[in-house]
């Protein structure tokens, strides 16, 4: 079934080379040396690679460009952080890198006119291909970027080709004000079967390709409904591996004893799923802790630690910000008057309020609210001294409260509370506050 | 200076020589003071004493911080070694190489944060790597400026390494380091870090080397510390953690994340794609509580510093601490501003230093200086108490005073030496006490002991009652470590302390052996004493239950019960002989900082409350009786903008200019004139008053103009005239 790589002006043996590298991928890396032509056809000015994380966009195209020896260049756009430095590392890789001499911020025509100079006296004898890793960043970058590139062709009149790599597809690209259309061609996921048969490619040197294959079969039983990269699956596999052949090494087991070894790497692999493919442990933990076996003292994650220890205040502030934030602010009188009288809380409510407020999440109070509700929350008198004020902007900058809106933050500045309920009842404890008793949601 | 020119323009005059000399710190301390060289000399007992503190905190610091920092280094040691091995192996050929990350848990206050930084910043770059860039979020709120800062970081870094190659690298500097709107990319980092390596494999063999050269690793890792990771803007966190990942095969690179709220902080600004490249480690440090109670423990509960602060004065700092901000760094600030002020306000405070110096001082006193000896209050009171012969003496001769102060500074001392130990050892034994009474930290009893007789107080009265009922392995267990607590630096009155505790641990266990005959013989009366107990009427019953109350009261207790009450007796007298307030103490003014609302103010300043003084009180900081206004009135004759004010506060959330402007009229024409007269037409001068009180509001923040209504203004303050 694989098609196979044929194009005039290469030879039968480098061809089969580059067939042999990408695995699964014949079909696409056919595809792509169709559209390249002969090394010194001109081929289509800009062609758009799409498909997700990990599906052999880079590899394929990195491999055909080098193992052909076509004159490229691959350029990572997410670290060009300015466009000048997507111009130098594009200019000085296909030409002489001493000749490139750029202005401070160059633009467009900048790097237009410049190729064009270097063009004019180190001519293409083949196809030029610029890649462009990340595409998605050209968007947010100068209007003119992601058009200019995509006819560049036309622009520098020289035999080049852009390719953009990219995990969103072409619509999402697209600028309104219009512009060429590029070839797409989209790298679809990998089966399940193509994945095995890729990951049984790096069998390990000590041990026979079939129990590879078969650890890889358990692996991806466990990891296929969660993860398809295969970068994930790799690093995974490579660290579980010593695991799975601890009952061979210990001789408790033969290579054909598969059931016994399904069974011993089996919840390991499960946990796993739970702790290092989330990163709630790093992979030198894992790695401690699969060679300790045995005892069963498990490794706290990262989300473990969500305590916060906060100052007095800064305590009452926060729980002050949630009450405001999920709150309707006309129940306030309720809560937190003396003699407020009944208020039933079917009659007394528009219709949008009878919603939960936790479903909606909260909502914006100016800084007036805030401090009421924090002076009657709070069971002493407080001086509204500077300390009280700079620890509502550190509870800020600690992200447990977000400022909104960017007008007006001198005169009436407006928060919202981003900590989730749980936090926020632990917080409440160790105050000695009932803060359900406070929450409209729950009466 | 003046120039002659027609045209406008710019001149640059350069100032011609410093004639303005500037003050230092000592001639502000001095300046004004009847006795400069008084002041001098206290000056730099300040400065000496603040220097003795500051070192004590920085080894404090020093040792706090070290097992974390040392559990980091061996992660970053650890990770510098699994670069090293990469290149080898089938399982590394596999893995994902991930960027090591320390995460690195340190409480809440970010300001407090960058001493525990600088001192890892130093640990690494003396013991692992010379490169070490740390960011603050501040300066990197885009890509290229996080880029350019840890770019200028590390490759500076680079040339500190060998200074004595500095003249070949001068020159490898200038043209590498990232020049002003240079673009930076981590692509030129890792063309100068092979360089460096390249350089420093040829060089090494056969040339002499620094020895802090050879002491790092043959490839160095170039570690990024983000100081507050919360306040960085997840995006570019993102772009450069992705950037970082692909040269993470050529640059050992190692990331410290300096976090203030929670670990799951990292998943919250990294989604899975980003937090997969990285290989997160956690670190978490000391509690600041834990942190504030050593640096109390140091600094404060100790005899080694002359200079000590009241109850009251504690009291603010750590309430200050705890209710406020959390930060150790600012709790010395705050002794550190007592201590300044002390020494400034305190003309006497000339003795507040070692025992030797003090009483040499006194020696030299002058005939003010005993005058002012004798004004002080506790010594008023040591006088009034003394004989009447005794009092004559004192008031007519300055020898003599001398002579009695300085018997009194002894005594002092040694009251300092006696009580921190004896302090430390109720806290051992009433700590342990449920509920505890006297406070779970040492600092709540220092304050009790502080401020009154401690043991007059309930909480004393139920912790040593809770004492009489301790088991016997508890009391022995605590009478022991009382005894290691008072063992270092013992005075003559501790040493006999420490003999009688030690007496009676040995007679607690000498009690072992008899202990089984008590237990049989308690069982008896117990048997007997149910016997009595008979169906009767309630009242009877009472009757009876109280005399038996009553009887075993009475009845012999048990060997240890006695030891027991015995041991109890004795720690309470010790207690009453060493814990006395440092207010009985004469001369205790001399060391005791006590003016609390000073350090109140200065630490915790209420800038709202002085504006609002100074608006509805103008007389209080104009100093002006003619202003001073009874009740809610408002005075003619006050500054137009306080006038604005208190008519402002009878106004609702928004306010009619208009009505605010007839209210303002009818103030200022209040008495005298004919408010008629003026009726036709407006007074130009007080509409232009009017006009610029209400901008100076509005400047202050007290209203703001509002698109609801054209004419009118929106307070943005709540509350009425009762302020």
């Amino acid at each position: 079934m694989p098609a196979e790589l044929r194009q005039q002006g290469y030879s039968e043996a480098q061809l089969r080379l580059v067939s042999e590298k990408v695995p699964c991928r014949e079909a696409q890396a056919a595809a792509l040396l169709a559209l390249f032509g002969e090394p010194d056809h001109y081929s289509f000015p800009s062609i758009f690679i799409y498909g997700h994380r990990a599906m052999g966009k880079s590899h394929v195209t990195l491999t055909l460009l080098r193992e052909l020896q076509m004159p490229h260049v691959v350029v990572s756009c997410v670290e060009c952080v300015s466009p000048g430095l997507l111009f130098e590392q594009v200019l000085g890789s296909l030409f002489d890198s001493s000749a490139v001499t750029l202005s401070r911020s160059p633009s467009l025509s900048d790097f237009v006119r410049l190729y064009r100079q270097l063009c004019a006296e180190d001519s293409a004898k083949h196809t030029r291909y610029i890649v462009l890793d990340r595409a998605e960043v050209l968007r947010d970058m100068s209007a003119n970027l992601l058009p200019g590139f995509l006819r560049l062709q036309e622009l520098v009149e020289d035999n080049v080709t852009v390719i953009l790599l990219s995990e969103i597809v072409w619509d999402k690209f697209r600028p309104s004000t219009g512009c060429f259309e590029p070839l797409q061609l989209h790298f679809p996921d990998y089966s399940k079967a193509e994945l095995q048969q890729i990951l049984a490619q790096d069998s390990h040197p000590s041990y026979s390709a079939e129990l590879y294959t078969f650890y890889i079969n358990i692996l991806l039983g466990v990891f296929y409904s969660v993860c398809k990269d295969l970068r994930e699956l790799r690093h995974l596999a490579a660290l579980n591996f010593p695991k799975f052949c601890e009952p061979l090494e210990k001789g408790e087991a033969e290579e054909s004893d598969t059931h016994k070894l399904w069974r011993n790497i089996e919840p390991h692999l499960k946990k796993a799923m739970q702790t290092v493919y989330l990163r709630e442990v790093s992979s030198f933990q894992w790695e401690e802790q699969l060679k300790q076996d045995g005892e069963t003292q498990s490794l706290r994650g990262l989300s473990a630690y969500a305590h916060v220890e906060l100052p007095y205040y800064s305590k009452f502030l926060l729980i002050a910000a949630y009450l405001a934030s999920y709150n309707p602010a006309r129940t306030d009188r309720r809560f937190f008057v003396k003699h407020h009288g009944k208020i039933r809380k079917t009659t007394f409510l528009k219709k949008h309020e009878k919603t939960s407020n936790h479903l909606l999440g909260p909502k914006p109070f100016p800084l007036d609210r805030l401090l009421a509700i924090f002076y009657s929350v709070v069971d002493s008198r407080v001086a509204p001294t500077a300390s009280i004020f700079s620890q509502i902007s550190s509870l800020v900058t600690l992200q447990l409260l977000t400022q909104v809106g960017h007008d007006d933050q001198l005169d009436n500045p407006k928060y919202k509370c981003t900590v989730s309920l749980d936090f926020i009842r632990a917080i409440a404890r160790t105050v000695g506050f009932d803060i359900l008793r406070y929450l409209y949601d729950f009466l | 200076m003046a120039t002659s020119s027609v045209s406008k323009g710019c001149f640059v005059f350069k100032p011609t020589s410093k004639k303005r000399k500037t003050l230092s710190a000592e001639d502000y301390f001095t300046d004004g003071s009847e006795n400069p060289e008084n002041s001098r000399l206290r000056f730099q007992l300040f400065q000496s004493q603040w220097q003795d503190m500051k070192e004590e905190v920085q080894m404090v610091h020093d040792d706090l911080n070290k097992k974390i920092l040392d559990s980091l280094l061996e992660f970053i040691g650890k990770s510098v070694a699994s670069f090293q091995s990469r290149a080898v192996g089938w399982e590394s050929r596999m893995r994902a190489s991930e960027i090591p990350t320390a995460a690195l848990v340190l409480g809440v206050n970010v300001p407090d944060h960058d001493v525990t930084f600088q001192s890892l910043s130093d640990l690494l770059r003396e013991s692992v790597s010379p490169f070490v860039a740390s960011v603050q979020a501040k300066e990197c709120g885009a890509l290229q400026h996080l880029m350019k800062k840890v770019m200028q970081q590390l490759m500076g870094g680079g040339v500190a390494l060998d200074e004595d190659d500095a003249e070949e690298q001068s020159g490898y500097q200038i043209s590498d380091l990232p020049r002003k709107g240079f673009n930076c990319s981590l692509g030129i980092l890792c063309d100068w870090y092979q360089n460096l390596n390249k350089k420093s494999c040829i060089k090494s063999p056969g040339k002499k080397r620094s020895s802090s050269g050879s002491d790092f690793p043959k490839k160095p890792p170039l570690v990024v510390i983000f100081k507050d990771l919360e306040a960085f803007c997840p995006q570019v966190l993102q772009d450069f953690i992705v950037i970082c990942s692909q040269y993470i095969q050529q640059l050992p690179l190692v990331f410290v994340f300096g976090i203030a709220t929670s670990p799951s902080t990292i998943q919250r600004m990294l989604p899975h794609s980003v937090s997969s490249l990285l290989c997160i480690e956690l670190f978490q440090s000391l509690s600041c509580t834990q942190h504030l109670a050593t640096v109390i423990d140091k600094l404060v509960l100790t005899s080694k510093f002359p200079f000590k602060i009241s109850g009251k004065v504690l009291k603010v700092l750590v309430g200050i601490f705890l209710y406020h901000d959390f930060s150790v760094c600012n709790f010395i600030r705050g002794l550190q501003l007592a201590l300044f002020e002390h020494f400034f306000g305190q003309p006497l405070s000339v003795l507040c230093c070692e025992e030797e110096e003090a009483l040499a001082q006194v020696r030299q006193f002058s005939h003010e200086d005993v005058e002012k000896i004798l004004q002080l209050p506790s010594i008023m009171r040591y006088v009034e108490k003394q004989e009447p012969q005794e009092q004559v003496k004192l008031l007519t001769s300055d020898d003599h005073v001398k002579v009695v102060t300085q018997n009194l500074l002894k005594d002092l001392c040694s009251y300092h030496r006696n009580f921190y130990p004896i302090l430390r050892c109720l806290h051992l034994l009433t700590s342990s006490l449920p509920k505890f009474p006297l406070g779970k930290q040492i600092r709540e009893l220092h304050v009790l002991c502080l401020e009154n007789n401690v043991w007059e107080s309930e909480e004393y009265e139920s912790a040593m009652q809770l004492l009489r009922m301790l088991a016997k392995d508890e009391l022995v267990a605590a009478l022991q470590k009382c005894v290691e607590v008072l063992q270092p630096g013992m005075t003559k009155k501790l040493k006999e302390v420490v003999h009688q505790l030690k007496d009676i641990i040995a007679k607690l266990k000498m009690l072992d052996q008899l202990s089984d005959e008590t237990i049989s013989c308690e069982g008896e009366q117990e048997s007997s004493s149910g016997k009595s107990l008979q169906k009767t009427d309630l009242f009877h019953l009472q009757k009876t239950l109280m005399e038996m109350r009553e009887t075993r009261r009475n009845k012999a207790k048990t060997p240890y019960e006695v030891l027991r009450n015995h041991t109890v007796d004795y720690l309470d007298s010790l207690v009453k002989m060493h814990l006395l307030p440092p207010e009985s103490q004469p001369l205790y003014e001399v060391f005791y900082y006590s003016s609390s609302a000073t350090v109140r103010r200065h630490l915790n300043a209420t800038p709202r409350t002085s504006i609002q003084t100074a608006l509805s009180h103008p007389h209080y900081y104009l100093q002006s009786e003619a202003l001073k206004s009874e009740g809610g009135t408002i005075s003619k004759a006050a500054p137009d903008i306080c006038i604005i004010y208190k008519l402002h506060l009878e106004c609702g959330r928004l306010i009619n200019l208009y009505d605010w402007l007839q209210a303002y009229f009818t103030v200022t024409a209040a008495d005298g004139q004919d408010p008629d007269s003026a009726e036709g037409h407006v007074d130009e001068m007080k509409h232009a008053r009017f006009i610029r009180a209400v901008s100076e509001l509005e400047f202050l923040g007290f209203i703001k103009s509002t698109k609801q209504k054209t004419d009118h203004v929106a307070r943005l303050t709540w509350g009425g005239c009762q302020t």
